[in-house]
């Protein structure tokens, strides 16, 4: 069954509390994550992108519960990740892993690369322990890093290297998901071709399944089967990579596809169209969250909420002016 | 001020060595660069290519030692900035040569109010009172774009976001008016939509100032929205040098070639993306010849000499014996693979 969905996710809410003085009086909340649901089918890569703030590494931890959610399920293959016990969890870790997106910052400066690989494999039990060694070597190979690397210091490779030995860290525990943070923006373009490259093999060959979070939308082009696009804890529009591509419906949507630099000189963009920053997540903009920096914006979209519509099946657009909903649709909900 | 068009900075074959356990780093070697007023330069090339040195040593921040500068000069305003004093230095450096850093988070201390940090840079450079220069950094502000400046100024920073931190950068850079701006890799830490946003910016600015702009970058989709002129660095020395219409329309270094082809989004119809092969070797052990040649796909027994920059076209130069008459009429048929170019190679490191 290939299109199982191997992660649902419903309805997932991430409340931060902010917290001032002395008695650490809860003074309001950010909601990073504000009700988001999708799926990931078994042996496909569902994309997250947004920009920094939208929440899109929240979501990512609290999949893996490095995070608790503040409400929401979270179905990985029939097991409600939300409310695992801890030695259950601990299992689980087994078929999610993350890789992070500073290869410097993710890997311990003290640890040669043996040493990090072995103590997964202790930790979680994966082989015997005279056969450390040659698993770590097979892991190696498999992220094409040479057999040399295994007594080395993280200090001793370079950024790109650095991300392979991440990912071989996340293969040791023979996953299935692999939440991928960012992956590739702290790479050189020539580097990221070669980690997107590698990552692409090794869903082919593993059959992984990757929940890839990014905010370059040329990068996620190439990996991505489906993509969901975030603003200020939000979906705000999802479906295949051609519904996102090839006939974006949401002006933000068009706005992050419009800000990519295109290596072309004579084609200078007329003016840049998504103005100012992302706002505060503390005090979001009533209506829309997106209507004060929106070029389309009306009247209604700075007081009603928006719900994601069906446009057609699969592609999904939470915008009052390009996917109006249609006038029962509140009816609907409420009841 | 200079006309339009004039060369204001010119690096002459300079040289930026690092003295290292492992042996001489020479991360600049025999590079020669012009930035001319009201032009954008790019300087592209990998991490490890010598982009940032250059830079650096344009300003003099070249710790010494471990750094030194066994040859070339960098001469601006006919003064030669590697022969300069000290004292003249500090003259020259923030204010007619300014900077601004990849990651504005780290660029600015945590613990004064941004305003007071402005206006300390503007009384550096010029006679004002404290109130004169909060004012001025109350206009400085505004041209970056920055909404209601006045409250800004009693901000920290980590109170702002990137972009916003790095338009206080830009307005800092500029208070003094320099004629030349170097930005070294200025929207690599920011979203992609704050990123059109500063490019936008500093292009207006360059535009209006008539400032020359050395800006380091290794995204060609930056080139091309902000360069009139392109220089590729590879491992410590330029490999192609080019105005920026003729490096797009024919990039003639493998190099650079390579470069292009790793773009994501250039080909849509793959979904695997062509690599260059291997990485960037240390500066220590940069190879003899081509320093490029272990990882080029047209590698030939020639290329362990070194090559000349060659005129290949009006204002395009560069560094390959795949462009010398004499090297490609000894060539057999059989050896060329030039037009194999960047096919699937395998990516390993």
């Amino acid at each position: 069954m290939p299109n199982k969905p191997l992660l649902r996710v419903e309805n997932l809410v991430k409340h931060f509390a902010i917290q001032k003085g002395v008695f650490k009086k809860t003074s309001g909340v950010v909601r990073a994550v504000d009700d988001v649901s999708f799926v990931v089918p078994t042996g496909k890569t569902l994309c997250l992108v947004g920009e920094s703030g939208s929440g899109k590494t929240t979501i990512g931890r609290c999949i893996l519960r490095l995070i608790e959610p503040t409400s929401g399920i979270i179905d990985f293959d029939g097991v409600d990740v939300a409310t695992l016990q801890a030695d259950a969890l601990r299992r689980l870790r087994k078929d999610m892993q993350i890789i992070f997106q500073d290869p410097y910052g993710s890997l311990n400066p003290r640890m040669t690369v043996y040493n990090m690989l072995a103590e997964i494999l202790r930790v979680h039990n994966i082989v015997p322990r005279r056969q450390y060694r040659d698993r770590i070597e097979e892991l190696l190979d498999l992220v094409g890093l040479p057999n040399s690397a295994v007594d080395r210091y993280p200090h001793e490779f370079s950024g790109g290297q650095r991300q392979r030995i991440g990912i071989a860290r996340a293969l040791a525990v023979e996953p299935r998901l692999i939440v991928a943070d960012e992956p590739v923006s702290a790479l050189d373009v020539s580097i990221q071709a070669q980690i997107l490259n590698l990552m692409m093999d090794l869903r082919d060959k593993l059959g992984l399944t990757y929940l890839f979070i990014g905010h370059d939308l040329s990068v996620v082009r190439h990996i991505a089967d489906q993509v969901a696009v975030m603003y200020l804890g939000r979906i705000v529009e999802s479906g295949s990579k051609s519904d996102i591509f090839d006939n974006p419906v949401h002006p933000y949507t068009k706005g992050l596809l419009d800000a990519v630099p295109v290596p072309e000189p004579g084609r200078k963009r007329q003016s840049v169209e998504l103005r100012g920053d992302i706002p505060n997540p503390i005090n979001p903009p009533a209506g829309c969250h997106f209507h004060p920096r929106c070029p389309d914006a009306e009247a209604r979209c700075k007081l009603n909420d928006t719900h994601l519509v069906e446009l057609h099946p699969g592609h999904q657009v939470a915008c009052h002016v390009h996917a109006p909903a249609s006038p029962d649709y509140d009816l609907a909900n409420t009841n | 001020m200079a006309e339009y068009g004039d060369t204001i900075l010119e690096i002459r074959s300079l040289k930026t060595y690092f003295r290292t356990d492992q042996g001489i780093a020479r991360a600049v070697d025999d590079v020669s660069l012009a930035v001319h007023a009201g032009k954008t330069l790019a300087v592209v090339g990998e991490s490890g290519c010598g982009k940032s040195v250059t830079a650096l040593s344009v300003l003099r921040l070249i710790p010494s030692p471990p750094g030194e500068h066994p040859g070339g000069s960098i001469l601006f305003e006919g003064l030669d900035i590697l022969q300069l004093p000290e004292k003249a230095m500090r003259r020259l450096r923030g204010n007619n040569i300014s900077m601004i850093f990849q990651e504005p988070m780290t660029s600015m201390n945590p613990v004064f109010r941004v305003g007071n940090q402005i206006a300390a840079t503007i009384r550096l450079h010029r006679k004002l009172g404290w109130e004169e220069a909060r004012q001025e950094a109350i206009h400085m502000l505004k041209r970056v774009g920055i909404p209601a400046p006045e409250e800004r100024l009693d901000d920290y920073p980590h109170q702002l976001s990137g972009g916003m931190l790095q338009r206080v950068m830009i307005a800092m850079a500029l208070a003094s008016a320099p004629k030349i701006l170097i930005a070294d890799e200025p929207t690599t830490a920011l979203d992609v939509t704050i990123q059109a946003q500063i490019l936008e910016l500093l292009n207006k600015l360059r535009a209006e100032t008539g400032m020359g702009m050395m800006l380091i970058t290794h995204d060609l989709g930056v080139v091309a929205e902000t360069a009139d002129e392109v220089a590729v660095m590879y491992a410590g020395k330029v490999v192609e040098q080019a105005e920026v219409n003729a490096l797009f329309k024919s990039p003639r270094h493998p190099y650079t070639q390579g470069l292009f082809a790793s773009l994501p989004g250039v080909n849509y119809e793959s979904d695997r993306l062509q690599t260059i092969k291997g990485q960037v070797p240390a500066a220590t052990e940069f190879p003899e010849g081509c320093r490029f040649h272990p990882r080029c796909p047209h590698a030939m027994p020639v290329c362990k000499k070194e090559p000349d920059l060659i005129r290949v076209g009006n204002e395009h130069r560069v560094a390959c014996w795949l462009f010398d008459p004499e090297v490609m009429a000894t060539r057999t048929p059989a050896s060329d693979k030039k037009n194999e170019g960047w096919e699937e190679s395998p990516d390993a490191e």
